[in-house]
């Protein structure tokens, strides 16, 4: 038998023979690898990005809004009529035993002013839970508590953008800044979050007690009214268990009979994003499976060229085989030629496939990433290929005749 | 025991309705150390005759005996195998292998017997140099004379220390100068070394180089005789 080593050397010396050739068949393997490595780093980019904004959110999240009501047969949107207070919120905080933690929200935009700045912002009136309900972590100074909360101080949290635009690299906290001329004393900034899964700014934004809000900045339509109650689950298997409870514990709260409607909904955030994030897979998927084809025809490409090139070498084969080539000999010199063609475009196709990805999310802005693993894929996908195509001339090269390959014309 | 040894071999080319019958019952011995011409017309059947001999062809009937082994009995890959150890080939058009170095194609017969690539090299190197091509190792087939070409496929036939040489109309390609350099280097092989050569030949000068000269006509053999030295 015939060494592995010297096979190569044969085959490598095939290849450069015919440099045009062999080059243009490798260009189908190259586009193929290239387009698949380019496509995965299209979906693992997109849903890393996903995953990045569900985080962003807070995890485990529930949000619960205000309902359509019906007034005088005229049935309004979700959110139009408040209905939630917050000693609704208080009270899922106290009873649900799915629930870990819950904030209350009574938001709007104000204009604010530090010296000579001016910045118009969302204001979230909130309780000290907020920090813990949206994973949010300080970035510096403290978090209001519940004695805030109760006695309705004003102090404020300010988001990161608020900060950039108001104070610019000056430390904010310890400040005085004004919200709807009202002075509130800066007690700490936030980390910076990034965008929202809806593409907002999630940074530009200040905290303030909710009860200071109800009082101070926005008013309320009734005592302890709040627009949104977020509510954190204590894990993503208690998602469900929490918005039972909620509905149940609210219903009773609002004396909602059983066959009436609700006048509050709940939405499951993290379940939304999850589907979101689950779509983007199954996008990866589809994309990888389209940029296969594209190597799966990059490998016909090879056994096409490989069939003529047996016909063409039919002599050199019956030399081979008359001074002593075994038939696995012949077959292993075609499959390893076929290999080579596959496995030099296949490291083409790399390059090729990492700079295609770096150059969409340079021309394009989208993100991209290359992951290790669709590279190793997209690698072995193209030796398999090789193998496979490569088989069926290989073996029609091993099947011929000594004397007829001798006498080939 | 005969290096060559046929019983009645047989060979029908299924072609039209009856068939050709290549070979009718030739039975031959070669001993070792021979010689032998082998002559005749264009479809006398010498050709194929060499091709079993060669084990690049199959008998339809009959028994071939090389060294005592019994061709008819070996697979495929014992045939190759058959063709690396015993028989060096060399043919009326050289088959070199072509955009490869002469000594690569001298390598050629021992990379398939799993010889070391250092020991591949040097037995090349001294094949090329026993025939007086020494200098000439890195030339492509297309860079050498007809008569430099013949002796790369010679080194190449040499190389395996096989016992027997096939040569199918070794000079045919060759102007009248080779030929009889060719020739007389055969002649030498077989008279040094004791190697077993079996030559198809239709030209009677060439015929004169060996000892013994058999004649087919019609896949029969009507003559085998001894060459009559002067």
């Amino acid at each position: 038998m015939i060494g592995i080593p010297s096979t190569f050397k044969i085959s490598f010396r095939a290849l450069r023979v015919n440099k045009m050739r062999s080059s243009l068949t490798m260009l189908g393997i190259i586009i193929g690898v290239g387009a698949v490595i380019t496509m995965l780093a299209v979906g693992t980019g997109a849903s890393a990005r996903i995953s990045q904004q569900i985080a962003s959110v807070g995890s485990n999240l529930i949000i619960v809004l205000p309902g359509s009501t019906t007034s005088g047969g005229i049935r309004t949107g979700f959110g139009s009529q408040p209905t939630l207070t917050k000693d609704d919120a208080d009270a899922i905080e106290k009873e649900c035993p799915a629930v870990a933690a819950v904030a209350p929200n009574l938001n709007g935009t104000a204009q604010i002013v530090f010296g000579n700045q001016n910045w118009s912002t969302a204001v979230y009136g909130t309780a000290a839970s907020f920090l813990e309900v949206r994973d949010w972590p300080l970035h510096s100074g403290r978090n209001f508590t519940e004695q805030d909360v109760r006695s309705a101080t004003k102090v404020c949290l300010l988001g990161q953008t608020v900060q950039d635009n108001l104070f610019g690299s000056m430390d904010p906290v310890g400040q005085i800044i004004r919200i709807k001329k009202l002075p509130f004393l800066v007690i700490g900034i936030l980390e910076r979050k990034g965008q929202s899964p809806m593409g907002q700014d999630q940074d530009d934004v200040i905290f303030i007690p909710v009860t200071t809000a109800q009082k101070k900045i926005f008013g309320t339509a009734f005592p302890g009214m709040v627009r949104t109650i977020m509510v954190k689950a204590k894990s993503t298997q208690d998602l469900d268990a929490a918005e039972q409870q909620i509905i149940a514990l609210l219903r009773q709260r609002h004396h909602i009979g059983p066959k009436a409607d609700s006048d509050f909904s709940t939405r499951n955030l993290t379940q939304m994003m999850q589907v979101a994030e689950q779509s983007t897979k199954v996008m990866t998927l589809l994309l990888g499976a389209i940029a296969s084809v594209s190597l799966l025809v990059g490998g016909i490409g090879i056994m096409n060229i490989m069939l003529v090139s047996v016909t063409e070498r039919t002599r050199e084969i019956g030399i081979r085989m008359a001074v002593g080539a075994k038939t696995m000999d012949i077959r292993l010199q075609f499959i390893i030629e076929a290999l080579s063609l596959s496995l030099i475009g296949g490291l083409m196709g790399i390059i090729i496939g990492i700079s295609g990805s770096k150059l969409l999310s340079i021309l394009a802005g989208w993100s991209t990433i290359v992951s290790p693993l669709s590279v190793l894929l997209a690698f072995g996908f193209s030796g398999l290929v090789g193998i496979f195509f490569g088989f069926y001339p290989a073996y029609k090269a091993s099947l011929l005749n000594p004397i007829d390959a001798l006498h080939y014309e | 025991m005969a290096l060559i040894e046929t019983r009645n071999l047989n060979k029908i080319y299924a072609l039209g309705d009856e068939g050709v019958h290549a070979l009718v019952d030739v039975s031959v011995t070669v001993e070792d150390g021979e010689f032998v011409a082998i002559m005749g017309p264009s479809g006398s059947g010498k050709s194929t005759f060499m091709n079993v001999i060669g084990c690049l062809d199959e008998p339809t009937s009959g028994q071939y005996l090389l060294e005592g082994i019994d061709i008819g009995k070996l697979n495929r890959n014992e045939l190759a195998e058959i063709r690396n150890k015993k028989i060096g080939f060399v043919f009326q058009g050289f088959n070199l292998l072509p955009r490869t170095s002469a000594i690569e194609n001298v390598e050629l017969p021992m990379l398939y017997n799993g010889t070391a690539p250092a020991e591949r090299r040097r037995q090349a190197i001294a094949s090329l140099k026993a025939l007086g091509l020494e200098g000439r190792e890195h030339h492509h087939p297309n860079q050498l004379s007809g008569g430099q070409q013949q002796r790369v496929a010679i080194a190449r036939a040499l190389v395996n220390r096989a016992p027997l040489i096939l040569a199918d109309e070794p000079t045919g390609n060759l102007d009248t100068k080779t030929s009889i350099e060719i020739m007389e280097l055969l002649v030498r092989l077989n008279d040094e070394s004791g190697i077993t050569i079996l030559l198809v030949t239709h030209e009677p000068d060439i015929a004169t180089y060996s000892k013994r000269t058999v004649r087919f006509l019609d896949g029969k053999i009507i003559s085998d005789e001894l060459v009559k030295k002067t």
